[in-house]
This record gives structure tokens, C-alpha cells and sequence, in this order.
């Protein structure tokens, strides 16, 4: 059984077989020429090439739109307004509330996005946590149990929300259940609170498996003398767990707050597929309103799109740096 | 298998990756289709025939969402790319910069068929003050209601007559509705242009008189307001309005055709669906627009075939677009398809059997005939209109809101306003 | 019955004894077992019901079809009822055809005689079926195999080059020391989570600059350099000690040859997690296909299974059917490889 993949590995491997001797000549003459600096840069090249031209260069033009308006889509046909649409979109009465600022649905989505992400990651680390420490219990076929946690990960967004939409739809399982149970069937996703509820549970439904993972790792790297001297001790299973457990798992947790938080602001093909931003605005968030307002709206603004991006990606850069911050303090924590 | 030898085969496999799309040597035309129901098969089918005639023309046919001719065609069309030829409904005025002019590829006698049989609506799919040809329209569409005549007489309800109004059907139906059980009594598509004959019958003005977007009139809140208060009460089945946010388009048809109300207002494009999906399981009738204080008026549109401008062909696009337009042709589209024909020529002579052995049907599509000879003027104006698309999405995002209780209907006229104004702005920056 | 019970209450740890987390933990593993699972389940259920039956309220759990009847006179089999008479009998007849309220419906075992029913008064009979034609119907009439085709040349050509270009960046900026090392590491890690609907507009503007439109390049390119992908490979390249590369310099290996055959090979648990993903993702992928490929020729399966939306009609049965069709890749690689993807992740990924 194990020979039929070697041997399909070597198939799908052997034209970069031959590649990798065919281009190994050229690039020792290189080597005596350019020294190991040289080397650095051929290896950089072509992931450094494709991530210019098809990541940075359009994250560059980004803000060159950003300061254009007009409804064309080629630059050529915009004109220049400087921080014009900057200012439309930070324009507000009060900031407290959404309704008087210029651009209403902008600060609806940023306002919606927050909530949504403080309760998804909420959520999202409680829930990871309690299967992850689940999971490292002595239990029967833990690899059983692993993979059905993980199983929805591998699931395309649209497919997710399909599936949820398949189950809260008037004619959906969940009404079947409620149905069956005697209850009045209730069409959840004309409720904001229902429809707002299922935008996060089918997020940390579709994702959690990866953080439990994660934080798996962790609890199985934890020494298991610190458990057995703590029962020796007789120390209470609670206060093993927060003086044990939790600590050690820290620099884990923070990576998957951090990753959370990330993908949580990014948030889009499910909730599209799932609610479509309804009822009203009341799921609308941050990367669905400039994708409508940048490309799919007959009310289309790309210039103003790229300016609340930009806004977005200013937030996101914050919090990656608060990934790295963090993960360099749990490394050198690890450290010591 | 050594592992050279593998490496070999891989190789070859690999090189033959690329070579999957082979040189052709008759002109290879794309046309871009979106299709409702069966009149993709149909075009496939007529453009077998092209092919059969003209060897030198190759037409593929690209079928596609209909978001896609929406959302990337205009991307495309912008950037000087895109299809030969395309379908596309909402945006036939909104990107006719585009659309290829066929009069200098048209013989004088041909130019002289279209002009007659589809000038009408020329200005539909071209600028402002243009005289030129940039396709026709494969089908016309008017919108108008539909009633489930079975759940009507079960609950022995009468069917409201021709001249009822809005308020005389929505009670109506709300009998039926609550006689049988059912979770609303009316349905309505989320879309601004399903909603604008019903303002027009409530007397609104979209339209001021330089041609610019007016502001939102009180008629137009008027029907906007009855909306709201529908969907409210649980009149109005409220998942078609609040399942999306912004100007996306929905249709309510899923909820008609499981009798789950027994009136819905969509359009005449839903007939052959109709016949094809509710089959033998009850009776519906076309029920024409019901009335407001100035009219009962629905509103026209349809799906126009338009040559684009960047194609390297235009004397191969020209040919086929003057086939596809023959009479006999559009004759048999929409015999098939089940289709509003909008060649003036067939519409006089009249008498067109449609292809159902459904009896549904008939009466059906003569009721939409009937209907749109009760348009009113700004209805008749819409179609051509350029900003009316901006308007449409400015309604449905606003009154989505309202329904959902997020503003009231004051301030969702003045942000109605500002949007308008503010995409009217950004597209002529 | 009595010994699978026991099964399940037998545990292992602190003999015996239970305590109430063991009551937790069995109800968590067995209530996320049916949430994990049971959605996709419903699903592939729905995709074999027909148009009909997949509006009707409340829904069944399992796909049903009406049984018709062949009856004497008639052509076309008519389709069977189940019909209350008077004093709670019932009795089975055919409908012949529908009109208003009432029914006309004939006995298959008396073909003669029409009678008239009110349709109040009839159930269908049905019994359990598959709607094949969902999958049929899409699978025979609209070039699915060319779309299969298609996504399996993104998803393989994407993989591929994502490992190569990636491996080869995170080798250098693992091994190497030179100017501006941090500077890229830096720009890596900020575009680490730029979402790709925030870029959509300048991108396509690059990719229509570039002249890949409609083309399945225009796909694959920009998303083969993840930066996700970088990231992880350099985290986990980090471990390999430098004693190796030193050795192997000494014996005149050069660069290349260090990198292909020392630290690819050390790294593979690491690239096989990053293939794992990438092959999920490309073949996942949707929104940025929809946006590049416009000719039929060129569509993968998931921008192919959007053609059933239309702009007045969405086919339901068909896009759930090629929804599941799409699952059944995804599926098998969970399947045959979820300890390695587990146990990757686990042990590869973070560190």
C-alpha cells in the first residue's frame, strides 16, 4: 500500500528532479561569482518576484486608489482627490453612533466586525481550549475524535455557509428538530440576534479543529512530573489547572488569540454565503462592505474601497505586530 | 519503472499541459450568456445552425452565473476586455459606452429591419443622444403579479378583479393566508426595479427635469411605507428583503412556488420557470400590476444581446447578429423559451403558439401583453434612463434597513438621497 | 446491548471511579461528533432530493420519491395517492390529473372508472429514493469533466510551485545572514493576513496588465506566494541545525545541492503540512476564479457549480449535488491523511 504513493510521489516529483540537476551548473558558476550573498538572493528571487507583483505592487496601488475617484476600474480612467475619500469615511457627528457619520454602513460594518470579533475569538478560545483539554485525556480513539474536530477546517468557506444556510433556512434540519420537539419552528436568519449568533458559532464551527490542534500541542509538551508532583502534593484538579496548565499553555493561547483575531477582522465568504449581511446591516462586516462597495454594488466606489481597506489593513498590521510581539515574549519565555 | 523512465513520462505529460486549447482556423467568436431557465440549451441550439451555415464562424458559448455578467463583465469591459458578444440585463444602459456600433457592418436594407423592428429601444442599450445599434433585446419583461388560484379557492376567496388595488389584494391574499395556514400572504423580489412600477402607480418621479436623479418623493415612501408596514405585520414574507444587506438581488419565486403565499410580484421572465416547477401541483394566473391612485402601472426591461466594441471580429459579430436578430429566429426564441419577443414586427402580427403544452401558460403571457399597454410614462422612461440603476440599489439597501428596524423611513429618505447624490458624484469624477 | 454499554462506561485512568468530567467529556466527544458531522451529513441527504421535495416543510430527513403506477389507458405512469374515504378507510388510486381542488383519480385495479377527490383528502405515497439526476444532469450535460480537469491542474501546478518558491525563500532567510534579512522577514509577516477581497480591484488590474485573464496562470500566480506559507516553512527550517550544512559544504557540496538534498528532505513533515493546506485551499478557492475565468474552457469546478445561479434562478439540487461532488476530494484526503495532518500540525506547524 505504501509503494503506490512513493512510486506516485516520484512521478509527480521527477520533472523537478531533472530540474533541480539541470539547474544546479548554472547556479555553482554563480555561486563562485556572487559568493553566499548571491546565493541568498537566488533562492529570495522568485518567491520575492511573485509576492511583488501579485501581493506588494497591488497593495501599493491600493493606496494610489485610494486617493481617486470615479466608478472606472483601470486607473487611467480616475481622477485624483487626494485624501478626499478618507475624509468622506471618517467623517462623523458623533462616533458613538454609526447613523451620523457620512458614511453610514462603513462605520456599521467597523462597529459590527468589533463585536463580532471579540465574541467569535471569546468563543472561539473557550471552546478550543475545553476540546484541547478534552482531547489529551486518557480517552478511547483520540485520533478518532481529533479528526472530527478538525474535519470542518477542510471545508471551502461557500461550502460552510451552504451547509448552515441548508440548516437555519425556514425548511431547514434545525426547524425539523424544533418541529419534532413541539416547539414553533423559527426562521433564524430574519433575527438579528439568531442570524448575528450564527455568523459566529458557524465561524468557530468551521475553524475551531485548527486552534485545538494547536493548543493540543501544547498541553502534550507540558511535563508530565509537574502533574504527578502536583497529585503528590494533593493540590486540587482547579488549581492544577490554573496554576499548571494555563500558565504553560500561555505562549499557545497566544498565538491563537492573535491568529483568531486575524482571520476573525477578515471574516467573509461564510457570513456572504450564510446571510448575505442581513437582516438589514446586522451582519454586515468590514471585508464584505468594501468588497460591495468596491466591486459588486451598482452604488460602486473602488476608490473608496481601497481608503476603508487601507483603514482595515492599518488595524491588522497593529495586530500582527502584536502577534510578533507576543510570540517573541513566549520565546523568550521558552528560553529561560 | 526506473526512475529516469518516470521522469520522462512526467515530463512529456507535463508538456503536454499546455498544448490542451489547439489552434483553430475558422474565427472563434465568445459569446457570454447567462441563462434563467432553458434558453441557454436554445441559443445552443440556434448557434449550431449559425455555424452549420457560416463555416468560417466558430461561436462558443460561455455560460455563466448571471452575477458574473453583472459584477465582472462591467471589470472587464472597462479594462478593453470581454466577450464578442454578450447578454446582460441591469447594466445595458449603465456600460453602453461599450457596446459595439453595427451600423457600419449592417447593409442599408438590414439597418432599415432594425431600426424598424427594434429602434424602440435603442436607447435602452446606448448613450444618451447616440444613434447607434449596439444589439437587441432577446426577450421584453414586464413586471407583474402572480396568484396561486388554488389556495384562493380553497379559502374561497375571490381573485381580486383587473382595476383592484394594492391594499385590495394584499387583503385578499391576507384572507387566504390566514385561512390556510400559510406564513405570509405576499412576497415581493428584493430589487429596486420591482418595486418602481408599483411607485409609479403611486405617482412618483425618479426622474427631474434635467435628466438628473430627483429626490425621493413622497409617493415613492408611500409605497416604500406600505412595504415597511407589510413586512411588519408578517404580511409580506420578510425573508426575501432581509436575507442580504446593500443592493443585492433576491427572489421571493422559491416561496411561490411552494405555495407558501398565494401572491408574489416578480415579472413576465418567470412563466416558463412557473410551468416547468409548480407543474400539476396548483393553478397560478398572471395577474397583471395592481393599482395605485395614478395607475396600475408594472415596469419594462429585459435581457439585450449587445456586441462589444473590443472584439477583433465586428464584420463576423455583425454577421451573427443579424442572423440571431432574423425574424424567423427571434420567432422560434421565443416560441421555445416562452419569452415577451421584442421584435415589433412579430408583436403586430401577433399569434405567437408558445412551445407549452402547459394551459397555464397562454393565458398567462397574454395577461403580461394585455398589462403592458398600462404603463405609465416614468415606467416607460426608466429603462432608458442612466442613472436609474443607482436609484434601484439606493432603494433596496435603505428600505431593507428600515424593515429591519434599524431607521426609520425619515431618515432613510435623506440617506436615499445621499447615496444617490453621492453615486451620481463619484461617476461623473 | 449490556457489553456495549459497559464499553462506553469502561474508562482508563483512575480505575474504576467516575467523576463528573468524564460525564463531560463523553457528552462533548459524542454531541461534537453529531455537530462536526452532522451538517455535512444533511447536506449529501439534501443533495438527493429533488426540486420538490427539497421546499417542502418540514423537511425529511432522508430523500423520498413518489411511486407512480403504470394504469391501463393511460400513457405516461400516473402518480400514486393514498386517499381517505369516508369511516377512516383508506384506499390507493392514481391521479390522472388535477383540477382546481378537486383531483381526478382512478383505481389501477379498475381502470374505468374516474373518480373525483377533493386534494385535500390525498397523501402521496412515496418511499425512499434517490434523485440521481442532480448528479447525473450536471455531470453529463456541462463539461464537468473539463472543469475536474482544470482544478486539478490549479490545485497541482499551485502546490507544486508554492512548495518550491516557498522552501527556497524560507531556506534563505533561515540560513543565510545578509543585509536587509529582517526588512523582508518584516514584509512577509505584515502582508501575513492582507485578505484577498481587500485587494481585489489593483489585482485585477495587475493580473489584466499581465495578460492572464481567463487564463488558469491568472488563477495559480498570485496565489502561490503565501506568505503563510514562508512563514511557517523558515519557523520549522530554523530547527535544522547549521552543523549539517557546514559538514556538507566541507565535502564541496554546493548551495543548491544543500539546499535540494539536506534541508528539503529534513524539512518534509513541514512541507507536507503546507501541501496538505495548499492543495485544500486552491481547490477550495472561489472568489478570485469567479473574477479571472470567463470562458468556459478555463473553469474550475467551483466557478463551473456557480453557473446554476442564475439571475432569476438559483437550481438548488444541482449546486448541492456539485457541492457534494466538490466535498468528495476533500474527503478522501482527510481521510487517508488526517494522522499526518493532525499529528503535522501538532508537531510541525507551531513550534
Amino acid at each position: 500500500m505504501a509503494a503506490l504513493p512513493a512510486k506516485l510521489g516520484v512521478v509527480v516529483t521527477a520533472p523537478l528532479v531533472l530540474l533541480a540537476r539541470a539547474v544546479d551548473p548554472p547556479l555553482r558558476w554563480w555561486q563562485r561569482m556572487a559568493g553566499q550573498g548571491g546565493m541568498a538572493a537566488v533562492f529570495l528571487l522568485p518567491n520575492l518576484a511573485i509576492f511583488g507583483v501579485f501581493v506588494l505592487f497591488p497593495l501599493a496601488l491600493n493606496f494610489v486608489y485610494s486617493t481617486t475617484a470615479g466608478t472606472d476600474i483601470l486607473l487611467q480612467g480616475r481622477s485624483f482627490v487626494g485624501g478626499a475619500q478618507y475624509a468622506r469615511l471618517l467623517e462623523c457627528r458623533d462616533y458613538l453612533d454609526p447613523l451620523t457619520c457620512r458614511e453610514d454602513t462603513f462605520w456599521t460594518a467597523a462597529a459590527n466586525t468589533l463585536v463580532f470579533v471579540v465574541l467569535q475569538v471569546t468563543m472561539m478560545v473557550v471552546v478550543s481550549t475545553i476540546t484541547a483539554l478534552i482531547l489529551n485525556r486518557e480517552i478511547r480513539a483520540r485520533g478518532f475524535f481529533r479528526a472530527v474536530f478538525f474535519f470542518p477546517v477542510l471545508l471551502s468557506p461557500v461550502v460552510v455557509g451552504l451547509i448552515w444556510r441548508w440548516i437555519l433556512q425556514r425548511q431547514g434540519l434545525l426547524n425539523l428538530v424544533m418541529v419534532s420537539l413541539g416547539l414553533e419552528p423559527e426562521v433564524w436568519l430574519n433575527d438579528r440576534t439568531y442570524a448575528f449568533a450564527a455568523t459566529i458559532g458557524v465561524s468557530v464551527w468551521a475553524h475551531m479543529g485548527f486552534y485545538t490542534l494547536i493548543l493540543l500541542a501544547g498541553l502534550q509538551a507540558i511535563p508530565k512530573d509537574l502533574y504527578e508532583a502536583a497529585e503528590m502534593d494533593g493540590t486540587r484538579p482547579a488549581r492544577v489547572f490554573w496554576r499548571i496548565t494555563l500558565p504553560l499553555l500561555g505562549p499557545n493561547l497566544a498565538v491563537v488569540l492573535v491568529l483568531a483575531l486575524i482571520r476573525g477582522v477578515q471574516i467573509f465568504d461564510e457570513v456572504y454565503v450564510l446571510t448575505g449581511g442581513g437582516p438589514g446591516t446586522s451582519t454586515l462586516y468590514l471585508t464584505q462592505y468594501i468588497y460591495e462597495v468596491g466591486f459588486a454594488s451598482v452604488l460602486r466606489n473602488p476608490g473608496l474601497a481601497a481608503a476603508a481597506s487601507i483603514l482595515m489593513g492599518l488595524v491588522l498590521v497593529v495586530l500582527t505586530l502584536c502577534q510578533l510581539w507576543l510570540s517573541r515574549r513566549g520565546e523568550a519565555k521558552g528560553a529561560k | 519503472m526506473t526512475e529516469t523512465k518516470l521522469t520522462c513520462v512526467a515530463a512529456m505529460a507535463l508538456a503536454g499541459l499546455g498544448t490542451a486549447a489547439s489552434a483553430q482556423d475558422a474565427t472563434e467568436l465568445r459569446m457570454m450568456w447567462y441563462s434563467d431557465g432553458i434558453e441557454g440549451e436554445i441559443m445552443a441550439d440556434l448557434l449550431e445552425r449559425f455555424e452549420a451555415e457560416h463555416p468560417g464562424i466558430d461561436v462558443v458559448l460561455d455560460n455563466v452565473a448571471y452575477q458574473v455578467t453583472q459584477e465582472q463583465l462591467p471589470i472587464q469591459l472597462a479594462s478593453g476586455q470581454g466577450p464578442d458578444i454578450a447578454r446582460v440585463a441591469s447594466n445595458l444602459k449603465s456600460d453602453s459606452e461599450h457596446w459595439l456600433d453595427l451600423r457600419p457592418y449592417l447593409s442599408d436594407e438590414e439597418t432599415a429591419y432594425w431600426e424598424e423592428n427594434f429602434g424602440a429601444r435603442f436607447d435602452w442599450m446606448r448613450p444618451d443622444g447616440s444613434d447607434a445599434i449596439p444589439g437587441f433585446l432577446t426577450q421584453l419583461t414586464l413586471t407583474g403579479g402572480f396568484a396561486n388560484a388554488t389556495l384562493f379557492e380553497q379559502a374561497g376567496v375571490e381573485l381580486p378583479g383587473p382595476d383592484a388595488t394594492w391594499d385590495d389584494w394584499i387583503e385578499a391574499s391576507r384572507a387566504v393566508a390566514e385561512d390556510q395556514g400559510l406564513p405570509a400572504a405576499f412576497a415581493i423580489d428584493r430589487s429596486g426595479h420591482r418595486i418602481s412600477g408599483p411607485n409609479a402607480s403611486f405617482g412618483a418621479d425618479y426622474i427631474a427635469e434635467d435628466g438628473s436623479p430627483a429626490p425621493v418623493d413622497a409617493a415613492t415612501l408611500e409605497f416604500a411605507g406600505r412595504l415597511v408596514s407589510w413586512a411588519e405585520d408578517g404580511t409580506m414574507l420578510p425573508d426575501t428583503w432581509v436575507s442580504a444587506a446593500g443592493t443585492t438581488y433576491r427572489d421571493a419565486r422559491e416561496s411561490f412556488v411552494n405555495a407558501q403565499v398565494p401572491f408574489w410580484y416578480s415579472g413576465s421572465w418567470q412563466v416558463a420557470f412557473l410551468s416547468e416547477s409548480i407543474g400539476d401541483a396548483f393553478d397560478w394566473v398572471a395577474v397583471g400590476s395592481p393599482c395605485g391612485p395614478e395607475g396600475c402601472s408594472g415596469l419594462a426591461g429585459g435581457a439585450g444581446l449587445v456586441a462589444v466594441k473590443y472584439t477583433d471580429h465586428p464584420e463576423e459579430v455583425a454577421t451573427l447578429m443579424d442572423w440571431l436578430a432574423g425574424e424567423e429566429i427571434v420567432r422560434e426564441f421565443s416560441k421555445r423559451t416562452l419569452f415577451l419577443p421584442a421584435h415589433a414586427g412579430i408583436v403586430e402580427a401577433g399569434g405567437l403558439d408558445f412551445a407549452s403544452e402547459d394551459p397555464l401558460v397562454p393565458p398567462a403571457l397574454d395577461r403580461f401583453v394585455e398589462a403592458s399597454g398600462e404603463t405609465l410614462p416614468l415606467a416607460d422612461a426608466l429603462p432608458a434612463w442612466e442613472w436609474a440603476g443607482i436609484y434601484y440599489g439606493a432603494l433596496v439597501a435603505r428600505i431593507s434597513q428600515v424593515m429591519a428596524d434599524e431607521i426609520s423611513m425619515e431618515q432613510a429618505r435623506e440617506l436615499m438621497d445621499r447615496d444617490i447624490a453621492d453615486a451620481v458624484e463619484n461617476a461623473s469624477q | 446491548m449490556r457489553r456495549v454499554v459497559s464499553f462506553l462506561a469502561r474508562r482508563r485512568g483512575h480505575g474504576g471511579r467516575w467523576h463528573w468530567t468524564d460525564a463531560v467529556t463523553w457528552l462533548w466527544l459524542v454531541g461534537g461528533t453529531v455537530l462536526m458531522f452532522g451538517p455535512a451529513l444533511w447536506l449529501v441527504a439534501s443533495s438527493f432530493k429533488g426540486p420538490a421535495q427539497l421546499a417542502e416543510f418540514p423537511p425529511t430527513l432522508l430523500p423520498y420519491e413518489q411511486i407512480v403506477v403504470q394504469v391501463e389507458g393511460h400513457d405516461a405512469p400516473l402518480p400514486l395517492y393514498e386517499v381517505a374515504g369516508p369511516h377512516g378507510t383508506t384506499r390507493q388510486l392514481a391521479e390522472i390529473r388535477r383540477i382546481g381542488t378537486n383531483a381526478q383519480m382512478v383505481d389501477p385495479t379498475d381502470p374505468d372508472t374516474r373518480l373525483n377527490v377533493d386534494i385535500a383528502a390525498r397523501t402521496p405515497i412515496r418511499e425512499i429514493g434517490l434523485a440521481l439526476d442532480n448528479y447525473v444532469q450536471p455531470l453529463v450535460a456541462n463539461d464537468f469533466l473539463r472543469f475536474l480537469w482544470n482544478s486539478v491542474f490549479v490545485t497541482v501546478m499551485a502546490t507544486l510551485i508554492t512548495l518550491l518558491t516557498n522552501s527556497m525563500a524560507a531556506f534563505a532567510l533561515s540560513k543565510y545572514r545578509f543585509r536587509g534579512r529582517d526588512a523582508v522577514m518584516l514584509l512577509i509577516v505584515a502582508t501575513l493576513m492582507v485578505p484577498l477581497s481587500v485587494i481585489l480591484v489593483p489585482l485585477y488590474s495587475v493580473v489584466n496588465a499581465t495578460g492572464l485573464l481567463d487564463s488558469l496562470w491568472g488563477v495559480i500566480l498570485p496565489t502561490v506566494a503565501t506568505p503563510t506559507g514562508v512563514f511557517l516553512l523558515r519557523q520549522y527550517m530554523l530547527t535544522i541545525p547549521d552543523e549539517l550544512l557546514e559538514a556538507a559544504r566541507m565535502d564541496h557540496a554546493s548551495e543548491w545541492q544543500i539546499y535540494w538534498r539536506i534541508v528539503l528532505p529534513l524539512a518534509a513533515p513541514a512541507l507536507a503540512v503546507l501541501a496538505i493546506f495548499s492543495v485544500v485551499w486552491r481547490w477550495n478557492d472561489f472568489l478570485w476564479p469567479l473574477i479571472v475565468l470567463s470562458r468556459r474552457e478555463t473553469y474550475t469546478l467551483q466557478v463551473g457549480l456557480n453557473t446554476y445561479a442564475g439571475e432569476l434562478n438559483v437550481q438548488w439540487h444541482y449546486i448541492l449535488a456539485m457541492t457534494v461532488v466538490t466535498m468528495i476530494p476533500v474527503v478522501l484526503v482527510f481521510v487517508f491523511l488526517q494522522r499526518f495532518i493532525t499529528t503535522g500540525i501538532a508537531g510541525a506547524g507551531i513550534k
